[in-house]
């Protein structure tokens, strides 16, 4: 199963490496990480996306939780939440092409964040899904290049158990 | 008023109750050990490489139950270090480690002697720090033992930079100290006790597993408390040898790959398994799929990680071990079962076991047998000495034929597995334990990885003992060759390359010893415990055909043992 994890850590030096050591050490994979401040910039907020059976995510959140820097630790599979990354597109339509795919950023509430004489920057904010959706749409128009954020994750208010 | 860097380093020491320190001098610690000079209440302890410091560092540490401390210069110094870290890591050993490092202005740029060691230590510590300003030490070496010392325990290093140990600061010694993201659970669940105490009240066939838990958390009285009340039959993991006596009815001695038969019989036969302050290692579980398969497991342990980790737990309780087990034995004191007569055929049954196949080894006429040295040793010392080990077959034969009657007094590197662990550790453990006798028992292939350290004990007259079991061969790896791999003897063959340990020791000025016959073996000993203020080698020269029975092979389950096969029965030596 596909685990959405939040990691509330001490903003110090190293963290990171901690953090990414025990995945690597432990041969735990790391699909997404993105690491930013949070209100208090003594700490830090990082999501990480992993796979494994229950028993190595209940090892993965055991272990985050000893690490000395790491303050909290959250699942999100048990969490009502909202999970959101963004993705920059990079496009070469061909000339008579590039309406159809303004019209389908459009669609998909993307902004066209820079455009030359045979690219278009597409910026596309949202879940997973609609991110694939955007990606296997506008694959035919040509895609020169892609980046993407990694996801983050907040619970919603009044969190409850999803189950 | 201001202090240097230094000065600061030391007086937090002071603050801590730290009395010795081992180390090694080198360039960018020169400031640390330049204050150490004039020192009166702190002792330094040069040792004769990092290696066997952070060693004599940890046992040191097992010996006492203090953190153990450990000053080295960086680069080669720092990275020498690392194999003492990893093996008190695994341990769960609490120690502080201080490096040197390049000044903070050079750090990155591949100074001389620079070597990134938080990096590298960073998997095989607790926690560890970069200090980049003198303002932050104190508060850093306070979190440091604090960190150390508390919850699981385990290493801790503190890489100092130059500039940081010459820089000054006004010493303020934070009397307090608190992590807002450090809180370990000392207290166990209340409900998951009772639920504990009533799986207790139920079970038929219980066993007790104590591991290293026990010792760590000081907990022995609580175990043998619990053990005799309830009639639960204890064995030991590696690390838990002493946590219950092992001259106890209710001992069963160790378990696992080298455990005795009833032992791991009667864990394959459970019907419950109450592991206290163990992790089901690999070399204790065998294959995990068959281990206990009749038992309900319960796992105590103050680390969540250790939960779960390796076999499957119906009923976990985190908490300190010993917390744990007085509330336990609260509950079952309040409880009205006959504790005797529910456990009555459980203990026949084991004490069956125990007739039916009791630790052997070949009896020779004209060699001595290493288990024979071995057993020699606990009747001539009365049980009472502090034996370290080093690792392989003289570790494996120390854990079986020696009983320890209390904590503390097995010393040996149990995870990690670090040949050159002994002599070092059993320096440490004399330090802290100057009244005590203190023996390594060692391989000649151990003994030669850190040797150098023969200078340290003849320099500050310590009289440990070291009891070379020279078999001429890496023994265990021979005895793997032997059984499984056709007896090709790739590159274990020792003896022809072996020094004359009697000769190395006399050269450093050490007492040496020779024994080549079993009637020469208890007088050897005797005499190696006269010498007062020098280090002992006795060089028992032994059967190089012996072999550390039972084995559990590699991946097999525990019941599975293979068992000293000489014939006629009678050249097998029992003892109880």
């Amino acid at each position: 199963m596909r685990h959405t994890i939040s990691v509330l850590v001490e903003n110090k030096f190293g963290v990171l490496s901690r953090i990414s050591g025990l995945f690597s050490g432990r041969g735990y994979n790391i699909e997404s990480l993105s690491v930013g401040e949070t209100i208090d910039p003594a700490v830090s907020v990082m999501t990480i996306v992993t796979t494994g059976e229950d028993k190595v995510i209940e090892q993965i959140t055991k272990q985050l939780n000893k690490l000395i820097d790491v303050i909290k630790v959250v699942d999100f599979m048990e969490i009502d939440h909202v999970e959101r990354e963004m993705v920059l597109i990079k496009v070469s339509p061909r000339k008579e092409d590039r309406i159809e795919l303004l019209r389908v950023a459009e669609i998909f509430r993307g902004r066209i964040v820079d455009s030359g004489l045979t690219t278009f920057t597409v910026e596309i904010t949202g879940e997973e899904k609609k991110i694939e959706a955007f990606i296997e749409l506008v694959k035919p128009f040509g895609i020169k290049e892609f980046v993407r954020t990694g996801k983050v994750a907040i619970a919603r208010e009044g969190v409850k158990k999803a189950k | 008023m201001k202090k240097s860097g230094a000065e600061i380093l030391i007086e937090c020491l002071k603050k801590e109750g730290v009395k010795h320190i081992f180390g090694y001098p080198g360039g960018v610690v020169l400031n640390i050990f330049d204050v150490l000079y004039d020192e009166k209440d702190l002792e330094l302890i040069l040792t004769r490489h990092e290696q066997g410091a952070i060693h004599a560092a940890d046992g040191y540490a097992r010996a006492s139950g203090k953190v153990g401390v450990a000053i080295v210069t960086s680069g080669p110094g720092a990275t020498n270090t690392v194999t003492g870290i990893a093996t008190a890591s695994m341990d769960s050993i609490p120690l502080v480690v201080f490096s040197g490092q390049v000044p903070t202005m050079l750090i990155g740029n591949d100074a001389f002697q620079e070597a990134d060691i938080v990096g590298i230590t960073r998997p095989c510590t607790k926690h560890n720090f970069l200090v980049k300003d003198v303002k932050d030490l104190a508060q850093t070496v306070r979190e440091a033992f604090h960190i150390a010392a508390t919850g699981r325990p385990g290493p801790v290093l503190i890489d100092l930079p130059k500039d940081v140990t010459a820089g000054s600061a006004d010493f303020i010694w934070p009397e307090e100290v608190k992590i807002r993201s450090y809180n370990p659970t000392y207290h166990g669940n209340k409900f998951m006790i009772n639920q504990a105490a009533q799986m207790i009240a139920h079970a038929k066939k219980p066993v007790i597993m104590a591991g290293g838990g026990v010792i760590l958390s000081g907990a022995s009285k609580e175990l043998k408390e619990l053990a005799e009340l309830a009639k639960i039959p204890v064995t030991m993991t590696l690390m838990g040898l002493g946590g219950f006596p092992g001259a106890n009815k209710l001992s069963m001695g160790m378990l696992g790959m080298h455990g005795t038969y009833y032992a791991n019989t009667a864990v394959q036969n459970s019907d419950l398994l109450i592991g206290i302050g163990v992790r089901f290692d690999d070399r204790v579980t065998g294959k995990t799929d068959s281990f206990a398969p009749l038992a309900k497991i319960i796992q105590v342990d103050i680390d969540p990680t250790s939960i779960r980790k390796n076999v499957r737990v119906d009923l976990p309780v985190v908490g300190d071990v010993k917390n744990v087990l007085r509330d336990l034995i609260k509950v079952l004191k309040e409880s009205k079962e006959q504790w005797g007569a529910i456990r009555s055929s459980w203990l026949k049954q084991i004490d069956k076991w125990k007739e039916e196949r009791p630790l052997t080894y070949r009896a020779e006429k004209n060699i001595i047998e290493p288990e024979f040295v071995v057993e020699k040793i606990y009747e001539v010392t009365k049980g009472d000495a502090i034996i370290c080990t080093e690792v392989g077959q003289n570790q494996m034969w120390a854990a079986q034929f020696y009983k320890y009657d209390q904590p503390r007094k097995f010393i040996s590197s149990g995870g990690l597995g670090t040949m050159g662990y002994g002599f070092p550790a059993a320096i440490g453990a004399q330090f802290a334990c100057p009244d005590k006798v203190v023996i390594d028992i060692a391989g000649d292939g151990s003994i030669q990885m850190n040797i150098q350290e023969l200078a340290t004990a003849v320099i500050n007259k310590l009289p440990v003992k070291v009891a070379i079991l020279n078999n001429g061969y890496l023994g265990m790896v021979r005895q793997w060759q032997e059984l499984f791999f056709k007896e090709r003897y790739a590159h274990t063959h020792l003896e022809t390359g072996n020094p004359d340990f009697v000769k190395v020791a006399e050269a450093y000025g050490a007492v040496g010893l020779r024994a080549t016959k079993p009637e020469e073996v208890v007088p050897v000993i005797k005499e190696a415990l006269k010498v007062k203020n020098r280090p002992v080698f006795m060089d028992f020269v032994v059967d190089w055909k012996a072999k550390v029975f039972p084995m559990v092979p590699a991946g097999a389950a525990i019941d599975q043992m293979i068992f000293n096969e000489e014939k006629p029965e009678k050249k097998l030596k029992a003892v109880k």
